[in-house]
């Protein structure tokens, strides 16, 4: 993918408005291709920000302001990463972490205390990795901002992954 | 570092070897969980009887603190450090009797498993997903004179269980399925070693005089001047975790410590800079960084003063936007920091992002 020079300035910097701001969460060593490019596309037409936000587990047997250094080693380079390529896009963002006992816990922690305009996940056929079906039905119910949820399909396989920039940051 | 490394085994050897060296030798409590070897070389040391305690209509057998006092060794072994004694003794902990053996005069061996240290079970549990109960004071293992670790390779360790030199044959399975994974105990073992690091390094501070030759002097003072201690400079802004990312990478490079410093103007903060300000936390919390933020208007000094303060060597700061105006004839943040901080390394972070690609070169 070629870098692109950023914009001089988005529509809503020129109006003076606030920009939108895109919630790209995920929780593991990856993140679907789909859903970050969906995220990048919405946010050049919108001149939104995008906020990818880790969601990290804390173990019950952990207070929940514990340090997690072990989950930090995975999700920070994947953070990096998709920092990097979407400056690269022109498209500013303002990343964010999250704890919680289970992933969900963490999303919610991080919507109470923050407004998005919209959230963008990727559904997943694996119960293993990320929100499961439970926690995006909570998603679309609960959560005042637009929702979307991309549908399992086979290009899922591609990912961003951090493998890029180890070594790097 | 962890069950069935030979903890126990070491303590024994050395147990004999003292008392081959002519001092009188007890072994106050062994635990021997049945494995032949660790039995084997027990043999021919005195092994004082445990008494029993009757707890709710079961009989519990623990370590004799009145027996060992009385008996007054020169030396006395104690398996199993971390353990906690059964309700009704003298002490809760078994730490805790062996600060009574200390303090009637008798030298103590004792066992332990890196994730019984206080300080280290959070990490141990984060790595692993088990958490154990009996932990002690790190404070404990301060005053020891000598530290061993017995350190052995997690797939060693993995084969002695698959022979059986750890656990009966019953256990084995439930053990491999349980805590005795590669993944638990390469992270045990990284714990343990690292800890020992720390401990040394400690040690050889605390040994620093200030008496002496003016070699002597440089000497004792070179551990200090090669341990590091990051500081990053930060703002409530969306480029803030970028740096901090990479200072906390850094840090877990040097194996050292993490310090974030803001520097306040004094006033109000914006919505947007309380927000950022409390993302900037939340991240600092999770990467186990300290944050810390004083307000003032001369930034520089305040810098200057917190590194002093947290014995800073290293400082990272963000790129600043070209000054303009007025500004442009100020000596720029780096070059007084260098002035004030004189043998503190300041590295100025890039934005990987913009570096360019091979096309456009």
């Amino acid at each position: 993918m070629n870098a692109q020079s950023a914009p001089e300035q988005s529509a809503p910097e020129r109006s003076g408005a606030k920009p939108n701001r895109i919630l790209l969460p995920f929780t593991n060593q990856a993140i679907s291709r789909r859903a970050f490019e969906a995220a990048i596309r919405l946010a050049h037409a919108e001149g939104s920000t995008i906020v990818p936000a880790f969601l990290a587990r804390v173990p019950r047997n952990l207070p929940i302001e514990s340090p997690l250094p072990a989950a930090c080693a995975i999700g920070m380079p994947l953070l990096e990463a998709i920092e990097q390529r979407a400056t690269a896009e022109g498209i500013p963002v303002d990343s964010r972490v999250s704890r919680g006992r289970t992933y969900r816990d963490a999303l919610e922690r991080l919507l109470e205390q923050e407004h998005f305009d919209r959230v963008i996940v990727s559904a997943t056929d694996s119960p293993r990795q990320g929100l499961s079906q439970e926690d995006l039905g909570w998603l679309l119910g609960q959560v005042a901002a637009e929702v979307l949820i991309l549908r399992p399909a086979p290009d899922d396989t591609r990912r961003i992954t951090a493998t890029g920039v180890h070594g790097h940051f | 570092m962890a069950a069935g490394v030979g903890k126990t085994y070491r303590m024994l050897l050395e147990g004999q070897a003292e008392k081959e060296a002519g001092r009188d030798v007890v072994v106050g409590l062994l635990e021997t969980h049945g494995r032949v070897e660790t039995q084997r070389i027990a043999e021919g040391l005195e092994i004082l009887p445990r008494r029993e305690i009757d707890y709710r209509g079961t009989l519990l057998e623990e370590m004799d603190l009145p027996g060992i006092l009385r008996r007054a060794p020169d030396l006395c072994l104690i398996d199993e450090l971390a353990h906690t004694n059964a309700p009704g003794l003298e002490h809760v902990k078994r730490y805790e009797d062996v600060e009574d053996v200390l303090a009637a005069g008798i030298d103590v061996l004792s066992t332990l498993n890196v994730q019984h240290l206080e300080s280290l079970n959070d990490q141990v549990a984060e790595l692993s997903g088990i958490r154990v109960r009996e932990t002690i004071p790190d404070a404990l293992l301060g005053h020891a004179d000598d530290i061993v670790v017995v350190d052995l390779t997690p797939e060693e360790l993995l084969e002695r269980l698959r022979a059986g030199k750890v656990y009966p044959v019953e256990r084995i399975d439930a053990a491999l399925n349980n805590f005795f994974k590669i993944e638990n105990l390469s992270a045990l073992r990284e714990v343990a070693l690292r800890q020992v690091a720390e401990e040394v390094g400690q040690r050889r501070f605390a040994a620093t005089t200030n008496v002496g030759s003016r070699e002597e002097t440089i000497a004792s003072e070179a551990p200090r001047a090669v341990a590091e201690r990051l500081l990053a400079l930060v703002e409530p802004n969306p480029g803030a975790y970028r740096l901090v990312r990479r200072a906390w990478r850094s840090a877990q490079r040097l194996g050292t410590d993490l310090d974030l410093l803001w520097v306040r103007p004094p006033g109000t903060l914006s919505a947007e800079q309380e927000n950022s300000l409390t993302a900037l936390r939340q991240l600092a919390s999770l990467l186990g960084a300290r944050l810390i933020v004083e307000e003032s208007d001369e930034r520089a000094r305040t810098i200057a003063a917190v590194a002093k303060r947290q014995r800073t060597t290293y400082i990272l700061m963000g790129r600043a936007r070209p000054p303009r105006g007025p500004a442009r004839l100020r000596t720029p943040l780096p070059q007084q920091l260098m002035v004030l901080l004189p043998g503190v390394d300041v590295r100025i972070v890039a934005d990987r992002a913009q570096r360019p690609t091979e096309e456009q070169e």
